[in-house]
């Protein structure tokens, strides 16, 4: 077959309509992922802007620029705007433009999802902004500490602005992480082993997993702050049982894997472009996959340095400074390897190298500041000063914004096709690295002359007016240097020449994609059998595209990529993917409808727009499946797979692992808040206790177990052939799941204290009603393979969706048996019917 | 450059760390002056190596276990181990669990003010934004907040220490000389967080017994 008309047959199933239909159905990762970048680009402009009113503020003492109610605003919103809407969006969208043309696939594996996290994104993104806009931006700091968080202090909606609206960002953060997570570890080309992976799907791998344990603290804190804000349940309130200090365990549970979280992409395409700007093979491959997994672990261990002012025994502090100190050990490492990658080739100084010796200049120094802030009485003294900023922004300019800059400089010609003028970058990156040094090299400085953060003037005399001087016109030579950037990049889409396939003589397979990327990246996929397919097959971009490869054709109008398997890379099942679709921007919108409902106060609407949510995703997830045994596919060299729902792993279920990773670290940080304020209280134990109903106890306990065993009747009959009974034992489950329900609400109904007097009866009541809900996802799973039986897209060979059920009725149960134990063990001393 | 900037004598001011006056601030800024010394060491050896590789005249061969292990993990290993057990040991002096302060005084915190409260002979003493200290001798600030998070800096004598809520936080000070130390509230606390400074006047020996025996300061 030619390519071209291989191509046209590839992109009738691939392409995007014409038009508006196109921009809100598309569901294909180029086009996210730009849309992404974009989106993100710009929040960084607004977040620039706002940085720069902060310096005209502080250019001089008793400036009358900005009082200190919009002062507070900006630093919040700067702060947040650049954590949230810019790094952490900007480096989804980079993944997700790249790892599937890095792996060889078509697409990601849950297109529709990346969909919806652009569309939570994006409406979250404009809760936030429309809030500036009105003047009632959150004003509590991007960290918003409470009590000044709390409804008392902060009465105005500012506070919920920043719970609601960035909570909403997360879940397109969450979607994120589930996604990359399986997409890395399931569509791949086959023969592309985990040991064959481009080193940076093995840094976005790690990121990802690290995403899904590390942003469900936060998730829950500010659940638990909006509920306390919202109704008055005291988590954080010390005078009712709460403790503050609650809340920034597990914001910085969160907040600092997230400083990792930023870090690890940027250094994977250091990883990826330095070995193509020195022109060697990257050095310690193995040492770096290592060294990244060992960050990704201690990285959870190292949150109370955020912590060593508030009074933690010193004891407890000098573990917590060893770990940070050491966490530094696998960051060398990669440094090294890096260098001795450099040793070995030779460098070539073109515009990402050079922003890449610009991140070794920064980063070098941000991390050198990092040991030293992790140094206990150090960091008593420069704690909350001007230090701090400057060593965070060291290490995330340093850490992300040059190497990420390096990144789009290189893979310019991979978004666009087209090739910058060198000249102008040049002139940017000098304009960014000067003006960046000058202004945050010498707020050190003023940290040490004693100048606290988040102040919004100072007085002449305390020897702060030259270094804020200098800072500040650094900030505006280096916003003139981003300035210059833009400028370049949009001239390079306008006017720049047309790119080679491959620029750079780079040996990853994105760059055996044509120019621009189609809609279904590769007309054929490869079979990879080394680290650099490019690079041994010099004719493999040809040969692809003359269809070759693995699934070079179309079958029936489906979106079809091979599925591998996890850790050898053999091939395993063709994966059929979803196509465009309203059901992402109508689902986000529904999500967004339950935000603004809580937003502003209209609290009944809340429910509609969940089961709007619900609704919406019962119709998700009907059109995937078949109702056929299909058995093996051939896929083209000789190769034939089973369809992925007739797999052993399809990605389906491994999503669903991973999701319920999610929800259990989110369930874990709830017992861990429980734990924590019972051991430090204050006002613990509680005036009332649970008085545990046995009666509820036991029936909750007896239905738990029915559910189980009727679903697994219900399985072992599926596995048989035998629907009608499998039927009815479902129906069984279904019924017990409803108990389960309603006898752990009769159970805190009967025993719970009130959830407002004290902090005790809101923690138990959050996690009843946690159980609840579990169960009844659960029972909606269930009734979801009811009806798919009933449709006939259920047999022996597809045993998909009841296998992913299975994890979430047995998740739905430990989690109800767990919350109840945890309740009524406590109580046990005084049991009663 | 920093040291440069501070061989020009821009070190002073009420609120500098820089120029302390007392042993917490003193032992602190001689930490720091070793971790700068050790972060400027490895600078230096770092981004030293990254510009001689950038030099081209290439071709050679590499030791990789030589870049990995020693250049990787041995070197920061070396020099993270001194420095933290270096700043435990001071941790562990500076905080002071076997010293016994002479004086104990209460700070609470609260938007945006300070109150010092301590017992003299003739009953309790509060006074707002002013803490009375005896010069030359260990105090005991017990501190805390009646409503958000704050935190009690002064730079010339210590580290700081957080006011919280629900909780009393410990920190002792020291003041070697007569004189007045400024303190600064350094954890964001609302809209009047900026001005919530205070001073330490620290009282030489027999202004201090002429205000314990009820004296005005």
């Amino acid at each position: 077959m030619s390519a071209l008309k291989l191509h046209g047959e590839l992109d009738a199933v691939w392409g995007v309509p014409r038009g508006w239909r196109g921009v809100l159905t598309s569901v294909n990762h180029s086009d996210l992922g730009i849309r992404f970048m974009v989106a993100a680009g710009v929040y960084f402009a607004i977040g620039g802007v706002l940085a720069m009113m902060i310096r005209a503020q502080l250019a001089t003492p008793r400036s009358a620029f900005i009082g200190p109610e919009i002062y507070n605003q900006v630093f919040t919103m700067h702060g947040s705007l650049m954590m949230f809407m810019f790094a952490i969006p900007f480096f989804e969208g980079l993944a997700m433009y790249l790892l599937p043309k890095l792996l060889g696939s078509r697409d990601l594996a849950f297109p529709r999802l990346s969909a919806f996290g652009w569309w939570c994104y994006l409406f979250g993104g404009s809760i936030l902004l429309v809030a500036m806009a009105v003047g009632l931006a959150p004003d509590g700091g991007w960290f918003m500490y409470t009590p000044l968080a709390s409804k008392t202090y902060t009465p105005g909606i500012n506070a919920d602005v920043w719970l609601l609206g960035i909570t909403f960002v997360e879940i397109s953060a969450v979607c994120a992480s589930i996604e990359i997570t399986v997409s890395v570890l399931k569509l791949r080309a086959p023969g592309m082993s985990l040991g064959r992976m481009p080193i940076f799907a093995w840094y976005i791998l790690v990121t990802a997993l690290m995403m899904v344990v590390g942003f469900p603290p936060l998730i829950l804190a500010s659940t638990l702050l909006e509920i306390e804000r919202a109704f008055g349940w005291p988590f954080f309130d010390p005078q009712r049982g709460g403790n503050p200090l609650l809340w920034q365990h597990l914001f910085w549970l969160f907040g600092h894997p997230e400083v990792y979280i930023i870090f690890l992409p940027a250094a994977g395409v250091v990883s990826t472009v330095l070995p193509v700007m020195v022109r060697h093979t990257l050095l310690g491959y193995g040492w770096i996959v290592g060294s990244i997994l060992v960050l990704g672990f201690f990285s959870f261990g190292l949150w109370v340095h955020h912590m060593f002012a508030t009074g933690i025994p010193h004891l407890a502090l000098a573990l917590f400074s060893a770990a940070s100190a050491l966490v530094a050990v696998p960051t060398v490492v990669q440094l090294f390897a890096w260098l001795a990658t450099m040793w070995a080739g030779r460098p070539q100084m073109r515009l990402p190298m050079l922003y890449i010796a610009g991140f070794f200049f920064n980063f070098l120094l941000g991390g050198l500041t990092g040991v030293m802030l992790a140094i206990v009485p150090f960091n008593w003294q420069v704690h909350d000063t001007a230090f701090v900023t400057a060593h965070l922004h060291y290490v995330l300019i340093g850490g992300f914004i040059f190497p990420m800059l390096a990144g789009v400089y290189y893979w310019l010609p991979r978004f666009t096709a087209r090739r910058s003028h060198p000249l102008l970058g040049q002139l940017g990156f000098w304009l960014i690295f000067v003006g960046f040094n000058v202004t945050f090299l010498v707020m050190h400085l003023t940290g040490l002359l004693g100048m606290p953060r988040r102040i919004y003037t100072y007085e002449p005399g305390l020897g702060w007016e030259w270094p804020n001087l200098i800072s500040s016109i650094g900030s505006f030579v280096m916003t003139f240097g981003f300035a210059v950037v833009l400028i370049d990049g949009v001239l390079a889409i306008v006017f720049g020449r047309r790119s080679s396939r491959n620029p750079w003589r780079a040996s990853t397979l994105e760059w055996a994609l044509p120019m621009p990327a189609p809609s279904y990246n590769l007309a054929s996929l490869p079979h990879v059998e080394s680290r650099e397919p490019l690079d041994r097959y010099h004719k493999l971009a040809q040969s692809l595209a003359m269809g070759e490869g693995y699934l070079g054709r179309t079958r029936d109008g489906l979106r079809e990529t091979t599925g591998v398997e996890v850790v050898s890379g053999r091939v395993s099942e063709i994966v059929i993917l979803p196509g465009n679709s309203w059901l992402p921007i109508a689902t986000a919108a529904a999500t967004g409808s339950f935000f603004l409902a809580l937003l502003l106060g209209y609290y009944w609407l809340a429910p509609i727009a969940l089961l709007g949510v619900a609704s919406l995703l019962w119709r998700w997830a009907a059109p995937l499946g078949a109702r056929a045994d299909l058995g093996p596919i051939d896929i083209g060299r000789g190769a034939s797979v089973l369809p992925h729902h007739e797999a052993a792993e399809a990605p389906g279920w491994w999503g669903s692992v991973f999701a319920l990773v999610t929800n259990a670290t989110f369930f874990s940080s709830m017992l861990f808040g429980y734990a924590f304020l019972a051991t430090v209280g204050p006002g613990w134990p509680p005036p009332v206790m649970v008085q545990p109903s046995l009666l509820a106890g036991g029936v909750v306990f007896g239905a738990v177990t029915l559910a189980f065993l009727a679903e697994g009747f219900a399985f072992r009959r599926m596995l048989a052939g035998d629907m009608g009974s499998a039927g009815t034992g479902l129906v069984v489950a279904i019924a017990a799941l409803l108990i389960c329900m309603l006898g752990l609400l009769a159970f805190g109904w009967l025993g719970l204290p009130s959830p407002r007097d004290h902090a005790y009866g809101a923690v138990t009541w959050v996690m009843l009603i946690y159980g609840a809900l579990h169960g009844f996802i659960a029972l909606v799973v269930l009734a979801f393979v009811r009806r798919r039986i009933a449709a006939g897209y259920v047999s022996p060979a597809r045993m998909l969706e009841p296998r992913v059920a299975r994890l979430w009725l047995r998740y739905g149960l430990a989690a109800m048996l767990i919350v109840l134990a945890a309740i009524a063990l406590p109580g046990a001393a005084s049991w009663r019917w | 450059m920093l040291l440069g900037a501070l061989a020009l004598g821009g070190c002073g001011g009420r609120l500098s760390a820089l120029d302390p006056a007392g042993p917490a601030a003193d032992s602190t800024l001689t930490l720091f002056l070793i971790l700068l010394g050790l972060a400027a060491l490895s600078f230096v050896i770092i981004f030293g190596i990254f510009l001689l590789a950038l030099r081209r005249n290439r071709g050679r061969t590499v030791s990789l276990r030589l870049f990995i292990i020693g250049g990787g993990l041995v070197f920061p290993l070396v020099l993270l181990s001194f420095a933290t057990v270096y700043g435990v040991v001071l941790g562990e002096r500076i905080t002071g669990a076997r010293e016994v302060p002479a004086l104990t005084v209460a700070a609470t915190a609260q938007q945006w003010r300070w109150q010092f409260t301590r017992q003299t002979p003739g009953g309790s003493v509060t006074r707002a934004d002013i803490l009375d200290i005896p010069a030359g001798q260990t105090v005991a600030i017990m501190v805390a907040s009646t409503d958000v998070i704050h935190a009690f800096w002064v730079p010339r004598l210590a580290g700081k220490v957080d006011a919280i809520p629900g909780l009393t936080n410990r920190i002792l000070i020291r003041a070697d000389v007569p004189g007045r130390y400024g303190g600064v509230c350094a954890e964001f606390c609302g809209t009047g967080h900026t001005g919530m400074d205070f001073t330490v006047v620290a009282h030489d020996a027999e202004a201090w017994a002429a205000l314990e025996t009820g004296g005005q300061p």
